[in-house]
């Protein structure tokens, strides 16, 4: 017979409205400690009475939360349908690659800059388009890439 | 083709965009001066079942992609239930291609909380949830800003315009996961759960979000909403074809002069959209595909150009009006490169809950990818169909139908395409190229 031992461990879920608040809470605890180590995992799981494995599991299904320390600028490059058909997509990605001598999901040496690859963000119809942070760049080409990159290594 | 009841844009107005190119046009202040909020006064002063009524009158469908009757869905909201009912916006928008819903809410975001509070008056929901993708970095600060700015006036909060209706309203950010457009994955994702779709029976109108009445509706769905009861819906009813009523956005991308959101009727030709408004196919190049609804709608070939943008016609053309997002491809574009591409997506984003997509999207991407590469083995094309087949209508949620239809419509329509790439381990259209 299976022994009902689940009084030896906390409930699973507390109030759902407590839960509802979770996708907010890691992005206020992404913004304060750069990524979703585990010390900030156990800060959101603490604050919402809620088991740290339901706090990372709901943070790995979304790509916006990072569970790998990130670079000051994470640049994220589009490789949607319409980006590729205007010349954006690979030979964008690859020219960032070359670049900043990292491949797509790695951040430099120094910790300035993540490089990703993304799916659609919404601005087929300004594309090539790739994202900075929380800043969109639209109608991209390789000279004002260079141009963003540069602004940026010297801290604008 | 049947074009009896295409309409024309000749004549036509816009509604849902009338504002957007005005300075300021986010604000409060812009949308008042423009005859805002006269809508919510009238409706307050209305029968919530006479809402309803005019709703169904008008015609309007969804916009999400599904295009179910609203006035229909609203009359589902359980009326008998002592339960407080929910309305939640739908503002994911991640269907590669489209990018009207982005423009609504960086631009407009006061008609979209009007509808809102026409729509929760109407099925007596006190509660509106606003689920907005959280790239929107922008738009997540419109809304917020927007809808404090509609607390001040008196639009939101207790006893709106005095006339004893309650509603609440808050924005919520999504974190990255296409399926959250799915309205039950949205709902587990508002819940702060990872974005799995629900089964289905029950719908959300009957258990939705916390297990309450929900009424979910897609944003540009509920900007229709004040414009119907300011109007009229015999109005509304007037603009487009015999199952397609309204105005439409839509986003046109790719091989095309003036990439864009342009609003016009629906029922309007795809050939009309792309080569009036969207100014063309540049460097003189011949169409040779289009994705009239996003990548989840089949693609159709340039002979099939002239289709009128509706529900109906689109269905019997062999795709789907989708979110109305237009993908134009010209003849340099490689078909196979175009199916891999999107197949990559489907297989990023699909959510991981079912076999079928789970796995399907996944070894679909790889054989594409392999075609694509000129690795493609002898009878790699019946094996895709015969993936496809086995995916569609088996999977838990409509991201199954999703992740076939670009593959089996690029077979269908460019066959040659991918057997030239198994067999010569080359791209065709590359090898047409002048040199």
């Amino acid at each position: 017979m299976i022994k009902d031992e689940s009084q030896k461990f906390p409930r699973a879920t507390g109030n759902p409205k407590q839960r509802a608040r979770l996708l907010a809470a890691l992005f206020v605890a992404q913004e304060q400690f750069g990524w979703l180590s585990t010390e900030a995992i156990e800060r959101v799981s603490e604050r919402l009475a809620l088991q740290s494995g339901q706090v990372r599991s709901t943070a790995s299904f979304y790509s916006m939360f990072k569970l790998e320390p990130q670079g000051e600028f994470r640049i994220q490059v589009c490789e949607g349908l319409s980006c590729y058909l205007v010349g954006g997509a690979e030979p964008i990605i690859d020219y960032l690659s070359n670049l900043l001598g990292i491949q797509p999901g790695e951040t430099t040496p120094d910790g300035k800059f993540t490089l990703e690859i993304v799916q659609c963000i919404a601005a087929c119809g300004s594309a090539p388009a790739l994202r900075v942070n929380d800043t969109l760049y639209e109608h991209m080409t390789l000279e004002s890439i260079e141009q963003l990159i540069k602004s940026l290594q010297e801290g604008e | 083709m049947n074009t009896s009841h295409s309409s024309s844009s000749t004549t036509f107005q816009p509604v849902l965009t009338r504002n957007i190119h005005r300075p300021g046009s986010e604000r409060i202040s812009t949308y008042l001066d423009h005859g805002g909020y006269q809508a919510v006064r009238k409706a307050l002063a209305m029968k919530p079942e006479e809402i309803i009524e005019q709703v169904k009158q008008s015609g309007l469908r969804g916009r999400g992609g599904a295009g179910f009757p609203t006035g229909t869905k609203w009359g589902f909201m359980p009326q008998d239930s002592e339960l407080p009912k929910i309305i939640a916006v739908n503002t994911d928008e991640g269907e590669p291609g489209t990018f009207k819903d982005r423009e609504i809410v960086e631009q407009d975001p006061h008609q979209v909380i009007e509808g809102v509070i026409i729509a929760a008056y109407a099925v007596g929901a006190t509660r509106a949830y606003v689920y907005i993708r959280g790239e929107f970095f922008l738009g997540v600060k419109r809304w917020i800003k927007a809808i404090a700015d509609a607390y001040e006036y008196g639009f939101l909060g207790e006893d709106i315009l005095g006339r004893g209706f309650n509603l609440e309203m808050s924005v919520h950010r999504g974190a990255g996961a296409y399926i959250c457009g799915e309205e039950t994955a949205m709902l587990e994702s508002l819940e702060g759960k990872r974005g799995l779709p629900r089964r289905k029976p029950p719908y959300p109108i009957s258990a939705g979000l916390f297990g309450l009445p929900t009424l979910v509706q897609n944003i540009e769905t509920l900007a229709c909403i004040p414009h119907i009861i300011e109007r009229g819906p015999e109005w509304f009813a007037s603009i487009g074809t015999a199952e397609s009523k309204g105005p439409k956005i839509y986003s046109v991308s790719g091989h095309v002069n003036r990439p864009g959101n342009y609003e016009l009727p629906l029922g309007i030709s795809l050939e009309e959209i792309i080569y009036k408004h969207a100014g063309g196919i540049p460097r003189g190049k011949r169409l040779k595909a289009v994705i009239p609804g996003g990548v989840s709608t089949p693609m159709l070939p340039a002979d099939q150009v002239e289709v009128p943008m509706a529900f109906e016609t689109l269905k019997e053309a062999g795709s789907a009006l989708g979110t109305g997002a237009i993908i134009v491809m010209d003849e340099t574009t490689c078909m196979v490169e175009a199916a891999r591409r999107i197949s990559k997506f489907f297989a990023h984003e699909s959510c991981g809950k079912c076999t079928p997509c789970r796995i399907g999207s996944q070894r679909i991407f790889e054989i594409m990818d392999r075609i694509e590469k000129g690795l493609g083995h002898p009878g790699d094309i019946e094996l895709l169909l015969e993936m496809v087949n086995g995916i569609d209508g088996h999977t838990f949620c409509p991201m199954g139908s999703a992740l076939v239809n670009p593959v089996r419509s690029a077979i269908q329509h460019f066959r040659g395409e991918f057997e030239y790439h198994i067999t010569n381990k080359n791209c065709l259209v590359k090898a047409q190229m002048p040199k």
